[in-house]
């Protein structure tokens, strides 16, 4: 990598902090508890839209793998959900009215968010709707996994969306306040991903799963990204470049072995395909806050009108990480 | 108070007193040795919280990084405390804050009490083990090694580098022969009071001061001049990945390190509370025996190493995507690709499937959708057969379907029409079985009911894309298994070929030879066409020889009997 080109990062860096710093004016704290932060916690950083019903279960789930604090912009919603974050004791909220389009889909706020409160700490970026898996999460809190971060100087971790569905129609089963999602939304896609590596920024992009399979047979370049890195031990120059898909300085994209052996790596399971999907379609076709113009939701919806079915006859059952590892979706490396 | 221990403390000072308590409840004296970047309030508490108990000592504290001088210095320091004011300790335990007594202490006690004389060090000379890390291992006791390892790795390469290329040697103290192993031992007085009271003892510590790693080779090395009896291993438990970093143990390794047969593990990640519950207790309540089974810990972290250093050859996924030759199997198991067959033989696919009891594919690669077995849209892990998701990625659609279907072989057939893209990937992959029959898609189009010129025209391009396909093939860097007839070759004798081919694939009823012969395609005036597409300019020379005009007597290759029995 020349001076030249490592230059134009660092100018690219330097520009996701500016843009991070312009758009906190459109932050507005509802409760700061941030107070509460010691050295050590693990931080949890969350943008969200009228998720009020998945609420109970994300903050259940990840205070239950040690998570210390969460640190949410609230993004306008009109379902409640903001007033139930704001009871929390261990939430500190912001609530803005900006555009989640042009705060880049939340990263420049949350980049702002982090610099401020998570440097030195190691932070969790996850939406509503992903739950964070990791090697042995069943038997050690997620304290366990950035001690041992730690001790090998490593200071990102990866882990891949895992897109998860129900068997039958999406909306069969309607999603009860504070279920476990996976409960509905049980089956994912095994082994039909696609990699390359994104040579300007050293990550990898993954595409493939169910969304590739049923709504982009047709046009799979436009699949959507899998690849995240949602836990960083933050430095306050760190900046998300593209939702959490890649960050700069580029060494942190590095979560991935090149010499043939495995790092460790984890899986956010992706429950965005519940009985409340089809609506929110809908909602965000009108509102064109998300990606490529909510292509996304665009494919979605017209495919979801005539077979509203992601299970095949060789989708998976999710049981839990081991089954994960064994499948090759994520790996141990070397923790044992 | 036959056993003193000197425990070396820097962080999770609370586990550290605990552990430090459970000790001194068996009787044995401690010397402690905390490190200098633990902040002077927090030694000053840890010192306080430990006033109750009665031979504890505290020694002078040194900085202690990995791999440096200063966890020798201090181990000296502290075991100098230790012979000095505990004149009853015979053997002397070297320990750290995080390790865990995994079997009562008296027990211990008693196990070196019957070996008085003996010194618990591993210890091994250089030329012997493979344990090195950074591919050191005689060169750590005679180059220089200034720089941290951890922290300046580029000026430590560049200098070791520097020291092999000038030829800059050290000069080794006479008489010792370096040793190493790990750096947790158990020692007897006499030996441990001989090493630290050595007169050489300053030449020593100064040559040893700039090796690599001196904890691990100072002990290891001196023990050698003095000890009566030395059992070279350790009896601590603890484990190294592949950098050289320790292990660490949680809750989840309970029963592992039940039935471990070391009195210490190291090391124990502070918060695991399940594991300092069960293992410091009273002898009264610590847990029924189990019988010992180390060799189950060794295997499960060996797999870990080899998982970060090999991984699963043939798996592509987010933490492991090799770059080109250290892939390690470009692919999980092997399969067998056919060219030509199908056009050839026109009931092929059941055939093999039946002959060979593998899962055979159509055309996968075919412009329109992957033909999987049996019709099927969608294959094992949900890999579609849409033409535009292969095409996107195909190295990724093979690597897939071979990776989801591990224990069962893939059989698929290719040719001209369908996508090249994948050529070189198959070609390369030495799990890969390609047998091609050159020229037999003429077959299909002998077979067609096309204008002439249209059949022209597609004759010169398949020909031409199989051509080079075979230039692939036939290349130095092929390493798939290949092998290529003509098809005039293979109509002469086909069972011969499809014998072999079917005894690599190593199928269940082959020992006694092929029951039936695929049925052949009635190549009945196919000579006179390939003669047709000669005169009309295009010069198919693919599939070899055959008889230019045909005559209905004369005995003709598509006239074999269809069905063999040898």
């Amino acid at each position: 990598m020349s001076f030249v080109q490592s230059y134009r990062m660092r100018l690219r860096r330097k520009h996701a902090k500016a843009r991070a710093f312009r758009k906190h004016f459109a932050l507005r704290p509802v409760v700061d508890r941030t107070g509460q932060i010691r050295p050590g916690h693990i931080l949890l950083f969350s943008t969200m839209r009228d998720e009020h019903v998945r609420l109970p279960y994300f903050l259940e789930y990840y205070r239950g793998l040690g998570v210390d604090h969460f640190l949410i912009v609230d993004n306008e919603s009109s379902d409640g959900g903001g007033d139930y974050l704001a009871d929390q004791p261990d939430v500190s909220l912001w609530h803005t009215r900006g555009s989640y389009r042009r705060s880049r889909f939340g990263v420049d706020w949350l980049n702002w968010l982090q610099a401020r409160y998570g440097h030195g700490h190691w932070t969790l970026v996850v939406d509503p709707d992903e739950l964070f898996i990791y090697p042995f999460c069943d038997t050690r809190p997620i304290g366990a996994l950035t001690d041992w971060l730690d001790g090998s100087n490593v200071r990102s971790f990866g882990a891949m969306l895992l897109d998860m569905y129900p068997k039958g129609r999406l909306d069969s089963v309607p999603y009860r306040r504070g279920q476990d999602p996976i409960e509905i939304a049980s089956w994912f896609d095994p082994g039909n991903y696609m990699i390359e590596k994104n040579r300007k920024y050293g990550n990898l992009w993954i595409q493939g799963g169910p969304r590739a399979r049923v709504f982009f047979q047709d046009m799979p370049k436009k699949a959507p990204a899998l690849n995240k890195i949602p836990l960083v031990k933050w430095h306050r120059r760190y900046a998300y470049i593209s939702s959490t898909h890649m960050l700069l300085p580029r060494g942190l994209n590095l979560v991935y072995d090149e010499w043939g052996g495995e790092t460790a790596s984890g899986v956010l399971l992706h429950a965005k395909f519940l009985d409340t999907f089809t609506h929110k379609a809908e909602e965000e076709m009108e509102r064109r806050q998300h990606y490529r113009a909510s292509i996304e939701y665009k494919a979605y919806m017209e495919n979801l009108r005539d077979t509203p079915e992601l299970w095949c006859k060789w989708s998976e059952k999710y049981i839990n990480w081991r089954q994960l590892e064994i499948l090759g979706l994520m790996s141990k490396g070397n923790w044992a | 108070m036959s056993v003193g221990i000197v425990m070396l403390v820097h962080t999770a000072l609370a586990r550290a007193e605990q552990v430090a308590r459970h000790w001194s409840a068996a009787g044995c004296p401690l010397v402690i040795h905390a490190d200098v970047s633990v902040p002077n309030k927090t030694f000053r508490a840890f010192r306080e919280a430990l006033s109750d108990l009665p031979d504890v000592r505290f020694s002078r504290r040194h900085r202690c990084e990995w791999g440096t001088w200063g966890l020798v210095a201090a181990s000296q320091a502290a075991s100098q405390i230790m012979l000095d004011e505990f004149p009853k300790v015979r053997h002397v335990y070297l320990a750290s804050g995080s390790c865990l007594p995994l079997r009562p202490v008296e027990e211990l006690i008693d196990y070196l009490a019957e070996r008085p004389q003996t010194d618990f060090i591993e210890s091994a000379t250089t030329a012997d083990v493979p344990w090195t890390i950074g591919g050191l291992d005689a060169e750590r006791f005679t180059l220089r090694f200034p720089f941290s390892w951890r922290r300046h790795r580029y000026l430590f390469d560049k200098y070791v580098a520097l020291q092999r290329t000038l030829r800059l040697r050290r000069r080794i103290p006479p008489g010792i022969v370096p040793h190493m192993g790990s750096q947790w031992w158990c020692l007897t007085r006499q030996t441990l009071s001989a090493i630290l009271s050595d007169p050489e003892r300053a030449t020593y510590d100064r040559y040893f001061s700039k090796v690599w790693i001196p904890d691990e080779a100072y002990f290891q090395t001196l023990a050698r001049q003095y000890s009566r009896r030395i059992e070279s291993r350790s009896l601590t438990l603890s484990k190294f990945d592949y950098q050289g970093k320790p292990h660490i143990f949680y809750d989840d390794h309970l029963q592992l390190l039940r039935r471990s047969d070391c009195f210490v593990a190291r090391k124990i990640w502070p918060r695991a509370n399940r594991l300092y519950d069960a293992f410091l207790t009273d002898a009264a309540h610590a847990m029924k025996k189990t019988e010992p089974n180390p060799g189950k810990i060794d295997r499960i972290f060996a797999k870990a190493v080899e998982r970060r250093t090999r991984g699963r050859p043939g798996l592509y996924m987010q933490s492991r995507f090799p770059v080109e030759t250290r892939e390690n199997g470009l692919t999980s198991a092997q399969y067998s690709m056919f060219q030509g067959f199908t056009e050839l033989f026109e009931n092929f696919e059941p055939w093999l499937a039946r002959a060979t009891g593998t899962r055979v594919h159509g055309h996968i690669f075919a412009p329109e959708r992957a033909e999987f077995c049996d019709d099927q849209t969608v294959m094992n892990g949900a890999l579609s057969d849409s033409a535009a998701l292969r095409d996107y990625n195909p190295h990724a659609f093979l690597a897939s379907l071979i990776w989801n279907t591990r224990g069962e072989r893939q059989c698929f057939q290719f040719g001209p029409c369908d996508n090249q893209a994948i050529n070189w990937d198959i070609a390369k992959d030495p799990n890969a079985q390609i047998s091609v029959i050159s020229g037999a898609w003429a077959v299909t189009l002998f077979q067609s009911n096309r204008n002439f010129a249209d059949i022209r025209r597609e004759a010169a391009r398949l020909q031409q894309i199989e051509s080079k396909h075979l230039e692939i093939l036939r290349s130095s860097w092929t390493k798939a298994r290949v092998r290529i007839w003509t098809m005039a070759e293979f109509i002469e004798a086909p069972m011969e070929p499809l014998q072999t081919i079917i005894d690599e694939i190593g199928a269940q009823q082959t020992t006694r030879g092929i029951a039936e012969a695929p049925k052949m395609a009635d190549l009945t005036g196919f000579g006179q066409f390939l003669q047709n597409l000669k005169n009309q300019g295009m010069h198919p020379y693919l599939m070899g020889n055959f008889p230019v005009a045909h005559s209905p007597h004369a005995p003709q290759a598509g006239k074999r009997k269809p069905y063999l029995v040898r």
